[in-house]
């Protein structure tokens, strides 16, 4: 709850929606969930699972990090553990698209993945926040080496196509011009006394010298071009060495061009909890994980397994599946307990016999819609030409965002830019009805409004779009505070012998530490059970 | 009401700001494709929501698409036979399906609505109307 503080004066409701409209959705479902709830992660160091479970079998359908998690805690208590998956492969959203990677949509549409080696996109997860504890402790557990992910960087570009004649701006421009001149404001009214509210003069003394430090502003509390100033926002000319080395001031910007941009809107995009440094990434892609995990419980996988009925009594748990490489092949498999990571979208067409609030509470919940576009160039001529090395860019334009590589800086050769990523809004649903080439094209022509080197440079693209993903049929559960007050609860009890796991069932939807949390939430429980008899 | 609709009307300090540049027509190619400028759908007609829309899961012919579950076929489907049933799906979603009504006006519910209604092999012709797309909210 502390960020709210912050933004005191300003309701959080109308806070999200500013966040909203000018930033796009995702930035404000962050928020949401970072403003709202729990801002903890709750991993509470290495489940215990004390006590024997004697011989007590459990099947675990998904292989994703929920399910892997769990399988890995579980044969290490002791229990016999098996996995369904549906896809031919693990990890499920904790996924990676390099060169020679197909992948296939509902639809049919077929892309193959043509990036070089050693580039790739991550089409669902991609960041790790530093407070993210139980995904760490797993990273460190299971030897996947992380690496900074740039999620602020000042020199990245803010953009509005209805602002500044479209050029895009320096995120350092907009945040410290506006820091600078709210300063410069309130120094004068705080000069005037006329500040409202218990600020006592000696408050009043101390916080005119914070805007002055914290502002940049000058002797006179003004906000002005000055040598001074350039300290902060950059200089027209950099100071260099010998002859003609000395620097030369910037232009700040004008406080009613910043306004009536909205660019201020992005900021948020580096000030919320979920997204302040450090964030990370695993060397080599996102699915180093889930192939940390697959290499301590892969040989517990069945893939190609599409479950079609969950069926419990007072004996076990009866899984169905069909093999999807041999249609109509219909197999069971039998346990004791089952663990169903199985996303909502799809569990809540399987007949699955449990009590009637689970089951209001498996159709009771939205995915989110998202799209992400990935982009290899010739050269990475955001680094050579405008001094970009990682983090974001947030635009008005439909691709809402473009993320440099947060790897292989300063290196001569290719590179490969998030394009496009939007979360839920109009433009998410356009760009999912597209043939995936078009995607990529118009995600080309809006990126060359920001960055024309585009045109030249461009090669070749691929795009995901999670309402077509045949393994989740959406981007993660999309909870409204309502839908969580009547169900959330519901969702996470175990039915019987059933308990289900994954984001959907956490306050962090969407985030790999929700699926973690959730995962060793729901066999901590299941545990107990089973030991108490 | 949900989460969602409060956030929408709490946008409405924030559509004041940014009214001067908030055009109204979408982005429209020849393929048909379009992008909506701001929170909510820009598409006005039934074909167009449907084609930008809808079609992202149910597909171009409206026959829907099979993976691990399903996104039903629209095209034959008896039950787009009472036209509240689409309304009121396409407002307060169903399962997973997001509620994307509420980036609809009540006039592009029932464009859409009326769309699916008479293509895709479906022939049915009492039309839903905005007012009670607007009753169904």
């Amino acid at each position: 709850m502390q960020p709210s503080q912050y933004f005191s004066g300003m309701s959080r409701r109308n806070l999200l929606s500013l966040i909203g409209l000018t930033a796009g959705t995702a930035a404000m479902y962050q928020a949401m969930t970072s403003l709202g709830l729990a801002v903890e992660s709750g991993y509470k160091g290495p489940v215990k699972l004390e006590g024997d479970p004697k011989g007590a079998s459990v099947l675990i359908l998904g292989a994703g990090l929920a399910g892997m998690t769990a399988a890995l805690e579980l044969r290490q208590a002791g229990y016999k553990v098996k996995i369904l998956e549906y896809n031919n492969r693990s990890g499920g959203r904790n996924w990676t698209l390099r060169g020679g990677d197909t992948y296939t949509e509902l639809g049919g549409a077929t892309q193959k993945c043509d990036f070089d080696e050693g580039l790739y996109i991550n089409p669902g997860p991609w960041r790790i926040p530093y407070h993210h504890n139980g995904l760490l402790a797993y990273c460190r557990r299971l030897g996947v080496t992380l690496e900074p992910f740039q999620q602020l960087n000042h020199n990245a570009f803010l953009h509005s196509s209805k602002a500044f004649g479209g050029k895009p701006q320096r995120v350092r421009d907009i945040k410290i011009d506006f820091q600078g001149h709210v300063s410069e404001l309130l120094a004068k009214v705080a000069h005037t006394g006329k500040l409202e509210g218990g600020v006592t003069k000696e408050d009043q003394e101390m916080l005119v010298e914070a805007l002055r430090s914290w502002g940049a502003l000058d002797k006179d509390y003004a906000y002005t071009k000055s040598i001074a100033n350039s300290e902060f926002r950059g200089f027209a000319k950099d100071p260099g060495g010998g002859l003609g080395a000395a620097p030369v001031p910037s232009d700040p910007i004008a406080l009613t061009d910043i306004l009536s941009s909205g660019l201020w809107g992005s900021l948020a995009n580096f000030a919320l909890y979920e997204f302040q440094t450090t964030m990370f990434q695993p060397v080599g892609g996102i699915d180093m994980i889930g192939k940390a995990f697959t290499k301590e419980v892969g040989d517990l996988i069945t893939y190609n397994a599409k479950v079609s009925k969950i069926h419990q009594d007072d004996k076990g748990v009866t899984v169905t599946y069909e093999d999807v490489q041999k249609p109509g092949t219909m197999a069971e498999e039998k346990a004791d307990w089952c663990i169903c990571t199985i996303p909502l979208t799809i569990l809540s067409q399987i007949e699955i016999n449990v009590g009637a609030p689970m089951q209001a509470a498996i159709e009771a919940v939205p995915y989110a819609s998202s799209v992400k576009v990935g982009l290899q160039f010739k050269r990475r001529f955001w680094e050579q030409d405008e001094l970009i090395f990682g983090g974001v860019s947030y635009t008005d334009l439909p691709i809402t965002q473009i993320s440099y590589p947060s790897t292989s800086f300063n290196t001569n050769g290719k590179g490969v830019l998030l394009g496009a990523y939007t979360w839920n809004g109009p433009h998410s649903y356009e760009f999912t009805s597209m043939a995936p080439e078009e995607r990529v094209k118009r995600a080309v022509e809006y990126g060359t409004m920001i960055h024309p080197q585009y045109k030249d440079e461009f090669e070749n693209g691929i795009s995901m779009a999670w309402h077509r993903s045949p393994f989740t049929l959406g981007c993660a559960g999309d909870w409204t505070e309502e839908a969580r007050k009547e169900h959330y609860d519901n969702l996470c009890q175990i039915d019987g012998r059933i308990v289900l796991a994954g984001e959907h069932a956490s306050y962090i939807p969407a985030w790999m530490e929700g699926a973690i949390l959730s995962s060793l939430d729901a066999i901590t429980r299941l545990h107990q059970r089973v030991v108490a008899g | 009401m949900t989460q969602q609709s409060k956030l929408l009307t709490g946008q409405i300090t924030a559509a004041v700001i940014f009214a001067t540049f908030q055009a109204s027509a979408a982005l429209a190619d020849s393929a048909g494709a379009t992008f909506s400028d701001g929170d909510n759908f820009s598409e006005k007609t039934g074909q167009e929501l449907y084609a930008n829309v809808c079609q992202a899961c149910h597909m171009d012919q409206g026959q829907g698409a099979v993976g691990a579950g399903k996104y039903p076929a629209l095209a034959k489907n008896e039950n787009l036979e009472s036209g509240g049933y689409p309304v009121y799906v396409i407002l307060h979603g169903q399962k997973g399906m997001p509620p994307v009504g509420s980036m609809m006006s009540d006039d592009q519910v029932a464009a859409v609505v009326n769309y699916v209604r008479t293509n895709f092999g479906n022939d049915y012709k009492d039309p839903v109307t905005a007012e009670d797309v607007a009753g169904a909210r």
